[in-house]
């Protein structure tokens, strides 16, 4: 009962016009960058850290909040129109969306995909409601071991389990931490990594990180191998609308991507694609007409994009109520409620409820605002592809030039912004994946605080780390989440040498 | 799969990616043991520096290992004039604010150069729009967020 009075109350702040405002804003903002190629919700939450510095927290949030369900929804737009996924997450929807639309059946491709984003969300977002006040309770009696332990288990899925290569993963993962190191040490004051560079007292923004490995990465790399074929626009031909036919065929995969999405999420496993791929194999294999899978069956649309949007919203149980965020974007959405000198945690929902609370309420808001949005207007946001890539890309170098100024006008940190940019580059082009050193920034110095503090309660004994059953718990998953992979590989090859 | 590069011993790329995160450990172990502040008890600032650095030693070497097996994979050619403009552009913008010439001329060279790495072929109208970009977000910025983006001679006309 609780829950409900206070999302009530939550529901309260969120109906504010400017709360609805920002909200507005956010998703509209989130549909569009989520349409283009290049750029993701969380280089778009990056350029609008230093913009909102000075605007309300509440309003902010919620705009960023709006951001991430709105590049969610977008992504799948391009996913079908463009069979390019502007994010891993949409991978799965262009398989089948694509045939889907060059099947003449472009529209309910968008439709299903549009509306099933609408019904996960819905449901994710009360399974936020509901879980995120449990998980707090149980938050409270957490020590620093635990979150230390905790932010071990991210950093192990983030990397290795989940990426094409652990050791690749890791090595960013690494860079990220080590980046981390720089500055002046919070507990001591002691300068560390710094060289005598006065600029690099501060350490390095998460900014500048992140918009170098995304924006600036991402056009050096499309830039150099421009020569490959232009994408071309699939039009969308006949009705948007689906048929009795398609719901039918569209609802069960709704539900079941949310059951395969919201879990995952909200797990410090990170990551949509899991889901997202759980849902595709799953659905070809319960699907009553195997043999349209791979020609363009709906159901290969509906339950990904399910699975994906409830993902994100699974992502956020985890970021409110232990501060660890399991994404790229969460990780930037975490920088942005620390700017405001605000910390996700158990703390947050008792000190402000209505932050809190506005926030989970507004993305019932956004979520349907982002139906609306996506049905109806989906021909203006296919107008956004024609832009040429070459002004798309111009602009988001443009964009991430100001984004940087903005916190920090000084040469220095353009300097860090361009090599960051050409080492996003260079890890794009071996396949280092470059989400893994964000997280690795962001919650490199939050593990070594914790494991800090965990050690001056122990007096230095290390042991404290292994006798607490939570935090020996976790320590133990995040090893076998860390050995499985090379393990499985070895296995495979065993068994390939055995063939 | 080419086979090129195993043919001749080892994957290069692996290996340079192994002596810089060696680099990059060695640089990280002697700063921590350079440090004079220690904490009184618990762990003091070295701690994590020296795990760090261990962590970037096994990586380095297993990038030895992977070197000498699968390496990494082969990326596709890349186009060096495009890098160059771009690349071109940024170092410009890092020298425009630097000197003091201002954000819109910076982000009119970035704007045309990005574009035409990209393969356009209209430098000036690019740098046109590059233009009145730059000059409505630093009107912005300057107006409506109260943020005043570096100026140059340009700039200070609006102010």
């Amino acid at each position: 009962m609780d829950t409900l009075l206070s999302l009530l109350h939550g529901f309260g702040v969120a109906f504010e016009p400017s709360k609805l405002l920002f909200c507005l804003i956010g998703v509209f903002l989130g549909t569009a960058v989520g349409v283009l190629p290049g750029i993701g919700p969380a280089l778009t939450v990056a350029l609008l850290l230093p913009v909102t510095f000075k605007l309300d927290p509440a309003g902010s949030l919620i705009m960023f909040a709006g951001i991430y369900y709105g590049g969610m929804y977008g992504g799948s737009t391009t996913a079908i129109l463009l069979n390019a996924p502007g994010e891993s997450a949409s991978l799965a929807t262009a398989l089948e969306g694509s045939k889907m639309a060059k099947a003449g059946r472009g529209g309910p491709a968008l439709a299903t995909s549009a509306i099933g984003s609408f019904v996960a969300g819905l449901i994710a977002t009360i399974g936020l409601a509901f879980l995120a006040p449990l998980l707090v309770e149980l938050a409270v009696k957490f020590g620093p071991w635990d979150y230390f332990a905790l932010m071990i288990v991210a950093f192990v899925t983030v990397s290795a389990t989940f990426g094409d290569s652990p050791l690749r993963g890791l090595t960013s993962l690494f860079v990220g931490i080590t980046l981390g190191l720089i500055g002046i040490d919070k507990l001591t004051g002691q300068a560390r990594l710094t060289f005598g560079v006065p600029e690099l007292l501060n350490g390095v923004e998460v900014t500048t990180l992140a918009v170098g490995l995304f924006a600036v990465g991402e056009a050096f790399y499309v830039a150099s191998k421009r020569a490959h074929d232009p994408d071309e626009i699939i039009p969308i031909k006949g009705s948007l609308w689906m048929t009795k036919q398609d719901w039918k065929r569209s609802w069960a995969p709704w539900l079941r991507g949310t059951a395969f999405g919201f879990p995952i999420g909200a797990l410090p496993a990170g990551g949509a694609e899991v889901p997202t791929f759980l849902s595709y194999s799953t659905e070809r294999k319960l699907c009553k007409y195997p043999e349209e899978f791979g020609k363009g069956a709906i159901e290969g649309v509906a339950g990904p994009e399910a699975a994906n949007n409830a993902s994100a919203a699974g992502t956020l149980v985890p970021l409110l109520t232990l501060g660890l965020p399991t994404s790229a974007t969460a990780a930037i959405m975490l920088a942005g409620f620390q700017q405001y000198g605000l910390n996700p945690g158990p703390l947050l929902f008792a000190e402000k409820p209505d932050l809190v609370w506005g926030l989970i309420a507004s993305l019932f808001i956004a979520n349907v605002m982002l139906v609306i949005l996506n049905l109806p207007l989906i021909g203006l946001w296919v107008r956004l592809l024609a832009i040429p890539q070459p002004w798309l890309y111009a602009g988001i170098l443009v964009f991430a030039t100001m984004g940087t100024l903005a916190v920090n006008g000084s040469p220095a940190e353009l300097a860090m912004l361009f090599a960051f940019g050409f080492l996003g580059y260079l890890m794009r082009r071996y396949d280092y994946p470059v989400a893994p050193m964000v997280v690795g920034l962001i919650l490199g110095p939050m593990a070594e605080q914790q494991l800090r503090r965990a050690l001056q309660i122990s007096l230095g004994d290390p042991m404290i780390l292994l006798e607490n059953p939570i935090s020996a718990t976790l320590l133990g998953i995040a090893f076998i989440a860390l050995v499985a992979p090379f393990v499985m590989k070895g296995l495979n090859k065993f068994k390939a040498s055995e063939d | 799969m080419t086979n090129d590069t195993r043919t001749q011993g080892a994957n290069k790329p692996a290996l340079l990616v192994g002596v810089l995160l060696l680099i990059v450990a060695t640089l990280v172990g002697y700063d921590a043991s350079q440090q004079s502040i220690t904490s009184t008890y618990g762990v003091g600032p070295t701690a994590m520096p020296y795990v760090v650095a261990a962590g970037l030693v096994i990586l380095g070497l297993s990038h030895f290992v992977v070197a000498f097996r699968e390496g990494l994979p082969q990326p596709e050619k890349a186009d060096s004039k495009a890098l160059l403009w771009i690349a071109g552009g940024l170092v410009f913008l890092i020298a425009c604010i630097g000197l003091g010439g201002g954000f819109i001329l910076a982000i009119t060279v970035v704007f045309a150069c990005t574009a035409r790495g990209m393969g356009r072929q209209a430098l000036l109208v690019d740098a046109a729009i590059g233009f009145v970009l730059g000059l409505v977000i630093f009107l912005v910025f300057a107006k409506v967020l109260t943020l005043i983006l570096p100026s140059g001679p340009l700039e200070r006309l609006f102010l």
